[in-house]
């Protein structure tokens, strides 16, 4: 009995010898800096002061009456609900056509894929060249059907249209890709006892069967293309800064502004908190459905 | 019920040839079962007769009607597939309903949320649910019927797939290796499940299988498939005693059959060096290969079961013996020709009831005897010799 507890007592001391280098690297590098934000939110800290207090809620309490918080979060759902169906549908239908080719399959794999490996900041300003409202080619092309010309990244009304854009451009490939492998991983035979069971038609071939299984990868795809979506950062830093009028300011954008601009580091980490709140809720949504679909 | 013809099916995928001219006839209510080691077409031909695929050449008719081009689900054929391809996002109530729902239901009914917005078709729906569950408590799964596949054993999963084909009410039903998947035990227990649902819905199953074994005990007729064409079709018994070519008598029978090339001769046949003392009747020089089941050639040891005496002519072989393998109620001994150690011999021999526990010891050298009645014989390229020629050429010897 003692001689097998030592044993065992043996094998958990190696046991958390193994774990401890990787527990030390997640505590130093996520969740350390995590609950430095999360203690910072509590207090009036700036960048230029070296005098500081704890506050208690009252960045949050701030952040209620902020119309600049409002303004953010308007247009960063505005500007999801531009992006996500689109980020959605559009590589879905995509993979549907692409998985049913022989020919060409791999190519068109490739160029849809292509804009995932390009740096998403150099490409932006490829973009703000091709928007531009004079010299751009989009205008010229809209010249062709007596439309425009539209300044895509100057006007309030079309900014977040243009932002939403150039994002779908970036992360189609990507979700392409996911839906092409959750696809992959249908059975024949299932698409098989369909024709037999009479489900032979594409539409419901697609709702019996495509859809359905494919649930899994909708979910995930969903998710992070909602994460995405919320975390927009790079495109607006480098093309509009937040204008016109703060019309593409959004959530993280905001939140960098606070903090880097006008150096309210206290109020940025609140602010950061509850951006983190909501990836939270969506990345427990995915956990919670993946666990669902791994235990039924 | 429905009779099945295929004439001259051609298939190849690529530049691999794999159907080479199929002509079969399966009668309405048979149980014809498919067999053949794996890759020799056996699916292919399945799947070409449910319409999963197209042949390249010849025709497919149901009861007459040519069926050819028609998509599977016009076919009036059901399919279990080796892997069941259940829907595991559905219930087995679904599962069970989705050939109905697809047959009966109108389109823009089928698509998603229709249920409510259709409630004048709630009487057909409610019909549907009624023969799925008919079906469900003739298969003994209706207390399933809320379960999704994932949470069923492989015997359910099996009896709902058949549940399945069975709903829709089919002319003709094809199985796939329907009991690969199943473990040895269950696997008999299913196959005269299958058997039975045979015989009481008295439909047409074609049935596709590598195991001999399915085969011989299942159907009323096997056709045995290999490299794409046709060796024999048979039932099962004609299969075993009398099969047309070496290929049929190897492949049907375990152990395998012995098959000894022999030499006629005016005084017997010669296998090796030695002369087996036999009158035959085959014109001398002529190249032989008989054939003889394991349990046909009879050794007498201690132990065994009691030989009663031959009749006719009999085949004397010597024999080293190499293993013994005790299968409880008989023994396979493995060993060689003693002349002709190329040549591999299988015997099958009963032990004697009163052999209880005692292990079965056998000399290296055994001497056998075999009825020459028993024997198959096939000319040196493999083909059966007409057996009423070789018997009556050794009774005009006689």
């Amino acid at each position: 009995m003692s001689v097998r507890t030592t044993f065992e007592r043996r094998q958990n001391r190696i046991a958390y010898a193994f774990v401890a280098p990787a527990t030390l690297l997640i505590v130093l590098i996520y969740l350390a800096p995590m609950a430095m934000v999360a203690l910072t939110s509590f207090t009036d800290y700036t960048l230029v002061s070296d005098y500081w207090e704890w506050v208690g809620f009252d960045n949050y309490r701030q952040m209620l009456a902020d119309p600049a918080v409002s303004n953010a979060v308007r247009n960063t759902f505005v500007y999801a609900a531009l992006f996500l169906p689109g980020a959605f549908i559009i590589p879905l239908l995509l993979a549907i056509a692409i998985q049913e080719r022989k020919q060409f399959r791999s190519i068109l794999e490739l160029v849809y894929f292509l804009p995932v490996t390009s740096t998403l900041a150099a490409m932006a300003l490829v973009w703000a060249g091709l928007m531009d409202s004079r010299q751009g080619v989009i205008n010229a092309a809209l010249g062709w059907f007596g439309l425009g010309p539209l300044n895509f990244l100057g006007d309030p009304g079309t900014v977040l249209f243009a932002l939403a854009g150039i994002s779908l451009w970036s992360v189609i490939g990507f979700n392409m890709v996911l839906f092409l492998a959750g696809l992959t991983a249908i059975p024949r035979s299932l698409y098989e006892a369909a024709a037999i069971d009479g489900a032979d038609h594409p539409v419901d071939q697609f709702f019996r069967v495509t859809w359905p299984m494919l649930a899994p990868t909708s979910v995930f795809v969903a998710v992070t293309s909602s994460i995405t979506a919320f975390k927009l950062f790079d495109t607006v830093a480098i093309l509009t800064k937040g204008k016109p009028d703060h019309a593409s300011e959004v959530f993280l954008y905001l939140t960098f502004l606070e903090g880097f601009e006008y150096f309210n580091m206290g109020y940025a980490s609140a602010l950061s908190v509850v951006f983190l709140g909501v990836i939270f809720i969506f990345a427990a949504v995915q956990t919670f459905w993946a666990d669902r679909q791994t235990h039924s | 019920m429905a009779r099945l013809t295929l004439s001259d099916i051609h298939k190849s995928f690529g530049s691999t040839e794999v159907l080479k001219g199929i002509s079969l006839d399966v009668a309405n209510g048979e149980f014809l079962s498919l067999v053949g080691s794996s890759g020799c077409g056996k699916s292919t031909l399945l799947r070409i007769i449910s319409g999963l695929e197209t042949p390249d050449r010849g025709t497919i008719e149901i009861d007459g009607k040519a069926m050819t081009a028609l998509a599977p689900k016009a076919r009036g054929v059901a399919m279990v597939f080796q892997d069941y391809a259940l829907y595991p996002h559905m219930t087995v109530a679904q599962n069970m309903a989705m050939p109905l729902i697809m047959a009966r239901l109108p389109f823009h009914a089928r698509l998603p949320g229709m249920k409510w917005l259709t409630p004048h078709l709630a009487p057909l729906r409610a019909e549907m649910a009624g023969q799925v569950e008919q079906v469900a408590q003739q298969l003994h799964i209706d207390h399933l019927l809320e379960r999704r596949p994932a949470q069923l054993s492989g015997g359910q999963r099996q009896r709902v797939a058949l549940g399945r084909a069975l709903v829709r009410n089919p002319t003709l039903f094809l199985m796939d290796e329907p009991l690969s998947n199943l473990d040895a035990k269950l696997r008999v227990k299913v196959r005269t499940e299958i058997v039975d649902l045979h015989r009481a819905s008295g439909l047409t199953f074609v049935y596709v299988t590598h195991d001999q074994v399915e085969a011989m005990t299942m159907s009323d007729r096997v056709a045995l498939l290999q490299a794409g064409t046709l060796l024999q079709v048979a039932p099962p018994a004609t299969l075993y005693a009398e099969p047309q070519s070496i290929d049929v008598a190897k492949f049907i029978g375990s152990p395998e059959i012995n098959l000894l090339p022999v030499c006629a001769e005016p005084e017997g046949l010669r296998l090796g060096a030695t002369l087996l003392p036999l009158s035959h009747g085959f014109k001398p020089g002529t190249d032989l290969i008989v054939g003889l089941r394991p349990e046909a050639l009879r050794l007498s040891a201690p132990g065994l079961a009691q030989l009663r005496p031959a009749e006719g002519p009999e085949l004397q072989l010597d024999m080293v013996q190499a293993s013994i393998e005790d299968l409880g109620s008989e023994i396979v001994v493995h060993g060689a020709v003693a002349a002709l150690p190329d040549i591999a011999l299988r015997i099958r021999a009963q032990k004697s009831l009163q052999s209880g526990v005692h292990k079965i010891a056998l000399p290296e050298r055994l001497s056998l005897h075999a009825p020459m009645a028993t024997a198959v014989i096939f000319d040196i390229n493999g083909k059966r010799l007409d057996p009423q020629s070789v018997a009556r050429r050794q009774e005009a010897l006689a």
